[in-house]
Order: C-alpha cells, then sequence, then structure tokens
C-alpha cells in the first residue's frame, strides 16, 4: 500500500468569541501556516478536503465563502465534509493511496460564539422522537457519565467523579504547555468537586469549553512526504465506525465502535506512547481508554485535549495534527489519534501514525 | 496604501426559524398515531427483542420491521441526569431529569423527561410511568414526561395491529436558533462605509484585483485582501435580467431588471437592481450610479448616469 503521511499541521488560537474575524479570516493564517511549513503554494495542492457545519454558522453553504482562503479559482479538486475535519482527513488520505493525489491540504474550522451550541447540536438528533425534546448536548453526555458512574458502581473499580474530575485537571494542567489552548490550569481533583454541577452528574470541569477555532494538515504521499518534512507522521491505519443511532439502543457505558475502530486500523499490534483522543467530556476520556486498551504507560492528552478547546468541527482533525506533530517534533515514534463526532461518542475515528526511527 | 482602520464589530441577530414537515413511515405512524390514543408501541425484532421506540430497520442486523408490539406505560430508569436549569423547548419548565426508560415489555430505552422534586429523588433502577399530555396530537411530546411510580409492573409485550382511525402520517417539527451574526473584519468595514454612502473594496496585495463587496480574502490568491479602495459610485451595467414575478415581501413592481454593474475601479460586478429607465431600455454598458434613499443603509437600486455607454472592452472582463 502507498504510505501517506501527515507533513504539517497548524492551527488557531482557540477563543470563546472570535466576532471581529469571518470563518475566512480566522482560517486563513492556519492555511498560511502549514503551507509554509513544507513551501507550498495553495495552487500546488492536488486535493483539498474541508470540514464544517452549517448549524454552527447559522447559514447555507456557509463553507463555500472559506473556500476563498484557499485561492479556489482558478478551479481547485476539493471536497467538504459536514462533519470534524478528522473525516475530511480521511477522504484526503483515501484520495493519496489511490494514487489520484500526490498532496491534500485538509483544514476545519467551526465557530461556536454565534449560537447557543448546546441547542445547536440538538439539530443532530432524531428528527422524530429526541429532537423535539431538545435535549442539549452536555445533558446527552451527562447520561452517559451517569450510566458510567453506575456501572463502575457494581464492577468496584474507580470511575468515580473523582476519576472525572482527575481526568480534568490532568488535561488542563497539561494545556499550560499548549499556547493554542482555550482554557488552561486547574486546581486539584479534590478541590473541583466543590463546584457544582452543571447538569448532574457532570460539573462544568467535566465539560469542555465552547469555543471558535480552526486547523489545518498537510498530506503527501511517499518521496514527497520525505523531502516535505524531516520526520513525517505515516499515517498505518485509520477506521472509521458509528454506533446505533438511538441512545437507547446502545450501551452507553461502552464504545464498541471505537474498538472496531482501533482494531480495523491496527491499534492492537504494537503499543503507542501517546494518544490524543477527543473525549469532549471526562466520561468519556475514561470509555475511550478502556476500548483502546491504554495502559499507565501512554501519555493521553499532553496538548490538553478537547477539555482544554473543542472547537467544533475542528477538535478531531487537532487530535491528529497534535500526534503527528509529537511525531515530526521526535517526541513520539508512534501514537493513536481519535477523533469522535455526534452525541455520546456516536461516531468514532481511530489512527496509527508513526515516525521513522531515524 | 491605506492602512486599514480597525472595525468596531458589527453584529446584528440573526434568527433562523423553520418548520419541518416529515412523512412518517408505517411503525413511526403508528408509534405517534397510538401515543395519541395513550397506546404505547414497540416493534419485534426478527431475533425476538422488542425495540421502543420501535424503527422501521434493526439496527443490528438492518432487517426491516413491522412486527408491532404494546408495550406498557410503565418502566425502569436506566441512567438519568438531572438538568436544574430547564432551557427553551424542553418538555418541563421546572427543573427535572433526563432520563432513558425502559418501558415493562421493551428491551431499549426511551429518551424523556422524569418529573422529580428533586436529584435525591431520581436513580437508576427507580420506577416509572408516563404522565400523558392533555392535548395529543400524534408526536413524542404526547408524552408530558414520566413520574415516579410504586404500582405493579407491566406484563410482556402484546402483539398489536398497528392499525387505529385517523392515523398520523406526518409530523412538522418547528425549529428555531438564535444567532448573533458578526460579519467579521472586511465586510464589517464594507458595512460602516456603506452606511456613509461610501463603497468600498478591498485589493489583493498579490493579484492587486480590487473585490467588492470584499470578504476577507484573494479567492484567487488566497490572501487576506488588505488595502481598502473606494470605488463607484459610479459604474457599467456588464450583464442583466429582467425580472417577471413579483417575491413575496418584495414591494417593487415588475417587471424590473436586476443587473452585474462593474463600480469604476471594482475587479469584479456586484449586483443591484436597476431603476429610473424602462426595463426595456437596459443594456449592456449602460452606465449608472447608486440612489440611496432616505436614512438607508445601502444603495436602494442604480439609475443612469447619462453618460455615454462604456465600450464593451472596458467591461468584458468583468461579466
Ligand atoms: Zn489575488
Amino acid at each position: 500500500m502507498r504510505e501517506v503521511a501527515i507533513v504539517a499541521f497548524g492551527q488557531s488560537d482557540h477563543r470563546r468569541d472570535s466576532a471581529e474575524v469571518s470563518e475566512v479570516e480566522m482560517l486563513m493564517p492556519v492555511l498560511h501556516e502549514v503551507l509554509d511549513a513544507v513551501g507550498l503554494r495553495a495552487g500546488e495542492i492536488d486535493f483539498t478536503c474541508s470540514g464544517s457545519s452549517d448549524y454552527l454558522a447559522g447559514r447555507a453553504f456557509s463553507f463555500t465563502m472559506a473556500l476563498d482562503g484557499v485561492g479556489a479559482w482558478p478551479p481547485i479538486s476539493e471536497s467538504h465534509v459536514e462533519m470534524d475535519g478528522a473525516w475530511a482527513l480521511y477522504e484526503a488520505w483515501t484520495r493519496l493511496l489511490t494514487g489520484e493525489a500526490e498532496t491534500a491540504l485538509v483544514y476545519s474550522y467551526g465557530k461556536s460564539s454565534p449560537g447557543d451550541l448546546r441547542e445547536v447540536l440538538t439539530r443532530q438528533l432524531d428528527p422524530y422522537y429526541v429532537a423535539p425534546l431538545w435535549p442539549d448536548s452536555v445533558s446527552l453526555a451527562a447520561l452517559q457519565a451517569q450510566a458510567l458512574l453506575d456501572a463502575e458502581d457494581a464492577e468496584d473499580t474507580v470511575a468515580d467523579e473523582r476519576a472525572l474530575a482527575a481526568v480534568a485537571a490532568r488535561s488542563r494542567t497539561a494545556a499550560e504547555d499548549n499556547p493554542h489552548a482555550q482554557v488552561t490550569g486547574s486546581p486539584p481533583p479534590e478541590a473541583l468537586l466543590g463546584d457544582p454541577y452543571l447538569v448532574r452528574p457532570l460539573r462544568r470541569h467535566d465539560c469542555p469549553p465552547v469555543g471558535d477555532g480552526a486547523a489545518a494538515v498537510v498530506l503527501a504521499a511517499g518521496d514527497t512526504a520525505r523531502r516535505l518534512c524531516h520526520r513525517p507522521a505515516w499515517i498505518r491505519g485509520m477506521d472509521h465506525r458509528t454506533e446505533a443511532h438511538s441512545l437507547g439502543v446502545r450501551d452507553l457505558t461502552r464504545s464498541p465502535s471505537t474498538r472496531l475502530a482501533a482494531e480495523r486500523a491496527g491499534a492492537f499490534e504494537a503499543p503507542a506512547d501517546l494518544a490524543e483522543l477527543h473525549a469532549p467530556f471526562t466520561s468519556q476520556e475514561l470509555i475511550l481508554r478502556r476500548e483502546l486498551g491504554l495502559g499507565e504507560g501512554v501519555r493521553v492528552n499532553p496538548s490538553g485535549g478537547a477539555l482544554a478547546a473543542n472547537p467544533m468541527m475542528a477538535a478531531g482533525l487537532i487530535r491528529l495534527g497534535e500526534a503527528a506533530a509529537a511525531i515530526h517534533r521526535g517526541a513520539a515514534d508512534r501514537a493513536l489519534a481519535h477523533a469522535t463526532s455526534g452525541p455520546c461518542l456516536q461516531q468514532n475515528l481511530v489512527a496509527v501514525l508513526e515516525g521513522d526511527v531515524l | 496604501m491605506t492602512p486599514a482602520p480597525s472595525p468596531e464589530v458589527l453584529q446584528a441577530p440573526l434568527i433562523v426559524e423553520f418548520p419541518f414537515t416529515r412523512s412518517l413511515g408505517p411503525v413511526q405512524s403508528a408509534f405517534l398515531t397510538g401515543l395519541r390514543t395513550r397506546t404505547v408501541l414497540g416493534v419485534r425484532t426478527t431475533d425476538g427483542r422488542v425495540l421502543m421506540p420501535p424503527v422501521e430497520y434493526d439496527p443490528v442486523t438492518a432487517d426491516e420491521l413491522s412486527d408491532l408490539v404494546e408495550v406498557a406505560p410503565t418502566g425502569t430508569v436506566t441512567t438519568w441526569a438531572w438538568n436544574p436549569a430547564p432551557r427553551r423547548g424542553q418538555p418541563l419548565d421546572t427543573p427535572f431529569a433526563w432520563v432513558l426508560v425502559r418501558l415493562d415489555g421493551a428491551d431499549t430505552a426511551l429518551l424523556h423527561v422524569l418529573d422529580a422534586p428533586g436529584p435525591d429523588a431520581v436513580r437508576t433502577g427507580m420506577r416509572v410511568r408516563i404522565r400523558w399530555a392533555g392535548e395529543r396530537v400524534g408526536a413524542i411530546t404526547d408524552i408530558a414526561c414520566f413520574e415516579p411510580y410504586d404500582g405493579a409492573e407491566g406484563g410482556e409485550a402484546v402483539p398489536h395491529s398497528g392499525e387505529f382511525t385517523d392515523p398520523v402520517t406526518g409530523i412538522v417539527a418547528p425549529a428555531r436558533l438564535d444567532y448573533t451574526y458578526a460579519p467579521g473584519r472586511a465586510q464589517s468595514r464594507y458595512l460602516k462605509a456603506l452606511a456613509d454612502h461610501t463603497i468600498r473594496g478591498e485589493r489583493c496585495p498579490s493579484c492587486r484585483k480590487v473585490y467588492v463587496p470584499p470578504r476577507g480574502a484573494c479567492p484567487t490568491c488566497g490572501v487576506a485582501t488588505d488595502e481598502q479602495v473606494e470605488v463607484g459610485p459610479r459604474g457599467t451595467v456588464t450583464t442583466f435580467c429582467i425580472v417577471n414575478i413579483k417575491a413575496r415581501n418584495l414591494d417593487i413592481e415588475v417587471p424590473y431588471v436586476y443587473a452585474h454593474i462593474a463600480l469604476d475601479g471594482a475587479g469584479l460586478a456586484l449586483h443591484g437592481r436597476v431603476g429610473g429607465i424602462p426595463y426595456e431600455q437596459v443594456r449592456m454598458g449602460l452606465r449608472v450610479e447608486p440612489v440611496w434613499s432616505e436614512d438607508s443603509r445601502y444603495p436602494d437600486h442604480y439609475r443612469p448616469t447619462g453618460e455615454p455607454d462604456a465600450d464593451y472592452d472596458t467591461y468584458k472582463e468583468l461579466l
């Protein structure tokens, strides 16, 4: 199979509100950053793929405006997913695997600040039985968290509220080293437990910040990747799977789609030293760790993860980018990257990235 | 180069509101019609499980399903979340618990809400029953909510024909989302200038083309447009069409002319209505200028300037 690698990654600073810039104005510096990193101009990229959502923007075909930022004239080969950019990366990866393209630009962005994100996300739910009740995204995650707490009670293990708080504290403390993060630093877990519930059993620290941001990566195949990047992050495998639509059909304490995607991506063939997990809620990290079989030896979300910055439609792509960047700078040799989309870990994508041993 | 002024951020409310009209398949139709008569239907899968709420295809086997069964209006909470601050559109306006409830006779759970005095009154495994809405129309909200229940457990699911008189065949799902629209730097500058009856474009630093209205990026070069350029006010009709159908809520007599107008100094044409001239006399090359109605923040229309028509070669690149 053709070798394909992530050769550049860039992201914006993630902020609660970026009203002073339009989507394309927010995105453009990030596009320039990744193109500059590999010394390519927009017109030299073979394939461009993006991820975003009209519901965040409140406007139809909003992605077409952002296309101005990539120099879409004269016409380019381009595609878009109404989803997290991780899935745009998947599409671009398959395009490179077929040999149709040698390089690809993948970007995604989302501005949550114009709307009420918890309400906006209800529009992705089953329109007959669920959406008319307007269950907001935090409440759905709280149902999943409670299911996990109840199950762990029964199994007499440690997924209690303190374990959730520990995930939050570790993530946001790690984010102090991430200049792009929206939320950094945390009191110790014990102190967090004194906070009121947002939607019980979730407290504010269990939930991701709401914010605006953008990310971009450049993919390249084979020798082109070696030419563009000192240490390419080779994509050894990638797969994505989805669960049953109805929450009441699923065991919310498990994520079989993550497990299956990881298996098909080759995640279990050798241990990873780093994992970037897209777990917007603390309880979801515990579920993902179990499905991916991550032991204590694996560094999880040294970037701070989605608990430190969760720009909708970009946070999953950022997990792939952060994992790749760790390989680029020699901070990891084999990394897992995970992205999710939809309520309660509805869809999951897992990629295995490796650097050449230098 | 004129340095770009640092614009205050323009913002305006943007309401996106739509009534989605959706048709129902046979299973969803039976389920929602059933709720109208306080009958709760599930569907039996080919391997014997009862899915409630019912769906037309098995999420595990993808088998088509139609074997309807009636389940009890009582059930067990399988997980819950206490919501101290109800939001617009949610079923109760006092604090409540979101719950997944497995009704007696069913193997899967329904998402709804539970009316309870507080979080301490809720736990996984608690028994609940449906509280019906007073007025039922054939929608999931015919279940007003669940309430605590300590009576007898319902029995097994029993077969049901799914037949009702006057079945519900569709739902109307109103949706409203409120946004605060912010157009960003380039469009804010454009709109602020427009309010002063000035039309301002932005020049690409690379290809030198002047974009109007500017969107902040040159789509050819993929770089920010930054240099402010005043364009017009006069311009040339490059192409046009004659509109013969009156749009709803639009107070303009038909027929009228809608045109591409290349303002002097602009690198591309913008759209505008042409007035002040009989529609059949509008032509390519016609020289026009904007007309601002009183207090208007944008040109109402463009009218002829009386100049000789522009030569085709001067605007042929701007069609
Ligand atoms: Zn240009």
